[in-house]
């Protein structure tokens, strides 16, 4: 275990000592403490800036189970640490906003720390295993953390609803993206996804090639909410704030697209992952900012915001992913792509992170999120209005921010993606930029929503439960920072180009070994098709913002039973409702019933073993011949068995019984068995008499009042039964592969266990044990009878039934 | 000797099968006691019969019949008749407690809570 485990772990450890730290420092606000984790972690992480830098990914090995090769290895490169700085930096501020968001005295902070933990632990893990089941044992984590953490108010219903779906969602995909995992590995023999990056070119005409790549993008599709698995995103928004601006903007949601970047080396050789990519990644980008415009919630407006960024940058990594059509990096056009992707990841995280905990501070000071009830905020939360102007504005691309960088490196991307003359690019292609563009103006529309009608227009203070005023400082602190981000990255778009970018690119397209990606980030490319799409994008984006009351009812137009969210909860319902009455077809609860399934399928399964194994031989040879004697006691059998089958009388039934078991007796005479006729005469005599005496505090045995249907399948059944049972004796008589063991008993009886009577011998000596369990079975049925008889509980009041 | 045997064994199956799928608590009991002859019987069958003297040595035969399945019916005898015995004095209970012998009357409720 090296270090870098323990930094895995850490928040796990942390995790389990959080209720003490809960329990017993209650004047102490629990957060302090988590606190110091992600600090420590952020800077342990910033150490590894130089080794990513120069190139120099850190490889360190635990083994868990090697036989399965299944090792926990941590694996550091640039993408690896880019996650890892998003999760620890943005965690800590996170923690630190909690502390003044959550109250110490009304919350059980106990269980949230422990879930926060639990998240991020399993978020690193995520990021930095190498080794796929590893990774997907992390994954895992995430989503049941996540889950914990939405249901946080477990006490509303919409809270579990919220997590319910979440979890059903991102957990169907994690199971799908296990089975392309282990598809990976029957392909390449490896979990390692170093190993499987280098013979990736070998397996791309395995069949298994293309259901892998599904399976994974199943995964990475659910668990960062792309179209149409958008859906649980929106509902997760009853979490807490805290763990909205986290989980379900700035890291969890980011756990798709860093699947998809990491094994883009895997896959980027099909056309089908480039189209896939793409196209899901663009649609999404378009559907999330169209529907987010007609939300009334703000963190409704920030969950399709997120929705729509996330497609972004998936578009972007699908487009990307054509580098690896290129052999030289100067011809080399899409790599453009992958970096606009990285570079939009780290912007999304700060000023979503920033928006989020503004719409908490809004929340928490009006007591409202809903945009209707608020309205003219500005001058009296001044600081959280700027806040949110510089977040929105950015996420709107609207330059100096570095929203507008992004912007423009994305819309680069998008049209080279019409150049591409491979897989039909040259016809589809135009859609990209199409529905690029009208998605930022959607994205123009929802921003400046999201600013002005909070915090301008008029202050309705008889709708709000609180009176509002600004902040506390505490709370405060992480959206300044992550908006000095905004602004800082706006201004000097560089200071992160090779540091963090560049790194994380080159772990995406290994393309050669000496090369360097060439990143450089201006404001002013002069007059190019990207800044004419960015002026249209505010124009119009400002026309139809003026005019939004005109237009919105296109809304209404989209049915609500053909929303996505319809069709999920019908589906739910539909499937309860078909394997309820599934169940319900079946399992009667008559005996009969069941019965009836169990008779069938032992006739059917038998009858159609011995028609396929033709295994029916029937022999007449070796026969014993029929004496006169056995003919008269088998029809005497019979017609006793008859009897009992039509008696009306009880006692006629028990009697007929009781000839059919004397008769045995007189066989067990016939057939040379003097033990067995002993037994069977006094053990029929105690049974009959046992039945006689509990027939007589019981009803006449009535006629059957069944229906003629039922009782012709009973018939058809228990006729089956009958001739399936004879078909084998006879079959099993006249196949005899090897000789009885009877000798031994003939010549071992007197000598070695000193007995004539080599039944009693056997029951006693040779297979005593069995004498012994029988004894026990005995004594057992006993006790039960005597149990059942002498040990009565009093009914009790509302007794079952 | 052995076809006519597997016949009777083939009846009594049929007619403890028929009986254990009627309603009343009291013919699946002699179904099941039926059905537990009808297994002796058709393991004295699989054994061979009529070939040689009763398993006791004292009668310096020379051939005797097989020992061994008729250890196993003895042990099976036994057995049955301890759960036949405990059945019948289930559903002698379940009478007294109940009131019914009617299966289809001794259905759980669908609300199970």
């Amino acid at each position: 275990m090296t270090l870098l485990h323990w930094a895995i772990l850490a928040p796990f450890l942390l995790a389990i000592f959080v209720p003490f730290l809960y329990k017993y420092l209650k004047a102490i606000h629990t957060g302090w403490f988590v606190l110091l984790l992600p600090v420590t972690l952020f800077i342990y992480f910033l150490q590894f800036l130089p080794n990513t830098y120069n190139g120099n990914p850190i490889i360190e090995t635990v083994n868990w189970i090697p036989s399965l090769d299944i090792n926990f290895t941590v694996y550091v490169d640039g993408l690896s640490l880019l996650f890892a700085l998003l999760i620890t930096g943005i965690g800590a501020l996170v923690v630190l906003y909690s502390i003044y968001y959550l109250s110490k005295k009304r919350e059980a902070l106990g269980n949230f720390y422990v879930y926060l933990l639990m998240f991020m632990g399993a978020m690193l893990g995520v990021v930095l295993s190498d080794n796929l089941m590893v990774l997907y044992v992390f994954w895992e984590f995430t989503s049941l953390s996540s889950f914990l953490l939405i249901a946080y108010w477990y006490e509303r219903d919409k809270s579990r609803y919220g997590a319910l779906k979440s979890m059903l969602i991102t957990v169907l995909g994690g199971f799908a993206m296990l089975a392309g995992f282990i598809l990976l590995y029957l392909m390449t023999n490896t979990f390692s996804v170093r190993e499987i990056v280098e013979i990736a070119p070998t397996i791309i005409n395995h069949p298994f090639f293309l259901p892998a790549m599904l399976l994974v993008l199943l995964g990475a599709f659910t668990k960062s909410a792309q179209f149409p698995f958008y859906i649980w995103l929106p509902d997760a928004m009853e979490a807490p704030t805290p763990v909205s601006a986290y989980l379900h903007s700035a890291t969890m949601v980011k756990a798709g697209i860093y699947i998809v970047a990491r094994l883009t080396a895997v896959f980027a050789l099909a056309p089908e992952w480039i189209w896939l990519v793409a196209g899901f990644g663009i649609f999404t980008l378009f559907w999330g900012s169209f529907n987010a415009v007609k939300q009334t919630d703000l963190k409704s407006i920030l969950a399709f915001s997120t929705v729509s960024q996330l497609g972004l940058i998936m578009s972007l990594l699908g487009i990307g992913a054509v580098s690896f059509h290129y052999t030289h990096l100067e011809e080399n056009i899409y790599t453009v792509a992958t970096l606009a992707a990285i570079f939009h990841l780290i912007n999304h995280a700060t000023f979503k992170g920033a928006l989020f905990m503004m719409v908490g501070i809004v929340d928490h000071e009006t007591g409202t999120r809903d945009i209707r009830k608020l309205g003219g905020l500005m001058g009296l939360m001044p600081i959280t209005f700027t806040i949110a102007l510089i977040g929105s504005l950015s996420m709107a691309g609207i330059p100096p921010f570095n929203g507008f960088l992004s912007k423009e490196m994305f819309f680069t991307g998008m049209l080279r993606a019409v150049e591409l003359d491979l897989f039909n690019f040259d016809t589809w292609g135009i859609l990209f930029p199409i529905l690029a563009w009208l998605a930022s103006i959607f994205t123009f529309i929802y921003s400046l929503k999201l600013v002005f009608h909070t915090f301008t227009g008029k202050y309705q203070p008889e709708k709000l439960d609180k009176k509002p005023h600004e902040a506390p400082i505490g709370m405060l602190i992480s959206p300044i920072i992550l908006v000095s981000l905004v602004i800082i990255i706006g201004f000097f778009p560089n200071i992160l180009s090779y540091s963090l970018i560049e790194p994380a690119m080159a772990a995406i397209l290994p393309l050669g070994l000496d090369e360097r990606f060439y990143v450089n980030i201006y404001h002013w490319h002069g007059f190019t098709p990207e800044l004419y799409m960015t002026i249209g994008v505010v124009a119009i984006g400002l026309a139809m913002y003026y005019y939004l009351t005109k237009w919105q009812s296109i809304y209404k137009l989209h049915p609500e039973k053909l929303t996505l969210n319809k069709f999920y909860d019908g589906g739910l319902i539909t499937l309860e409702n078909t394997s309820d009455k599934f169940t319900h077809s079946y399992m009667t609860g008559f005996i009969r019933d069941y019965l009836v399934y169990t008779f069938a399928f032992f006739v059917i399964a038998l009858l159609s073993a011995m028609y396929m194994l033709d295994a029916l031989v029937i022999d007449f040879s070796g026969l014993a011949p029929i004496g006169i004697y056995e003919g008269i006691l088998s029809l005497a059998m019979v017609i006793a068995a008859f009897v009992v089958l039509f008696a009306k009388s009880r006692l006629t039934a028990i009697i007929a019984l009781g000839v059919v078991g004397y008769t045995l007796a007189l066989f067990f005479v016939i057939f040379r068995a003097p033990d067995l006729a002993l037994t069977q005469l006094v053990i029929e005599t105690v049974s009959v008499a046992l039945f006689l005496l509990c027939f007589y505090h019981l009803p006449k045995l009535k006629q059957e009042l069944n229906r003629v249907r039922f009782r012709a399948v009973n018939l058809v059944i228990s006729v089956g039964v009958g001739i399936v049972v004879t078909l084998i004796a006879l079959s099993a008589n006249s196949t005899r592969l090897f000789e009885s063991i009877a000798e031994y008993f003939v010549e071992a009886s007197y000598e070695e266990a000193g007995g004539k009577n080599m039944v009693n011998v056997i029951l006693v000596d040779f297979r005593g044990f069995d004498t012994m369990l029988e004894i026990l079975v005995l004594g057992i049925a006993a006790l039960g009878i005597f149990a059942m008889i002498k040990l009565r509980t009093k009914k009790e009041e509302g007794h079952e039934n | 000797m052995e076809v006519l045997m597997s016949l009777v064994v083939g009846i009594l199956f049929t007619i403890g099968t028929y009986l254990i799928l009627t309603k009343s608590f009291l013919r699946i009991i002699i179904g099941t006691a039926l059905l537990s002859h009808g297994a002796h019987l058709l393991l004295l069958t699989m054994a061979g019969l009529k070939r040689g003297a009763a398993p006791l040595l004292g009668q310096n035969a020379q051939y005797y019949t097989d020992p061994l399945p008729q250890a196993l019916i003895l042990t099976a005898i036994v057995i049955s008749f301890g759960v036949t015995s405990f059945f019948l004095v289930l559903a002698y209970r379940a009478y007294k407690e109940l009131g019914t012998d009617d299966m289809d009357k001794l259905r759980g409720s669908d609300n199970y809570e």
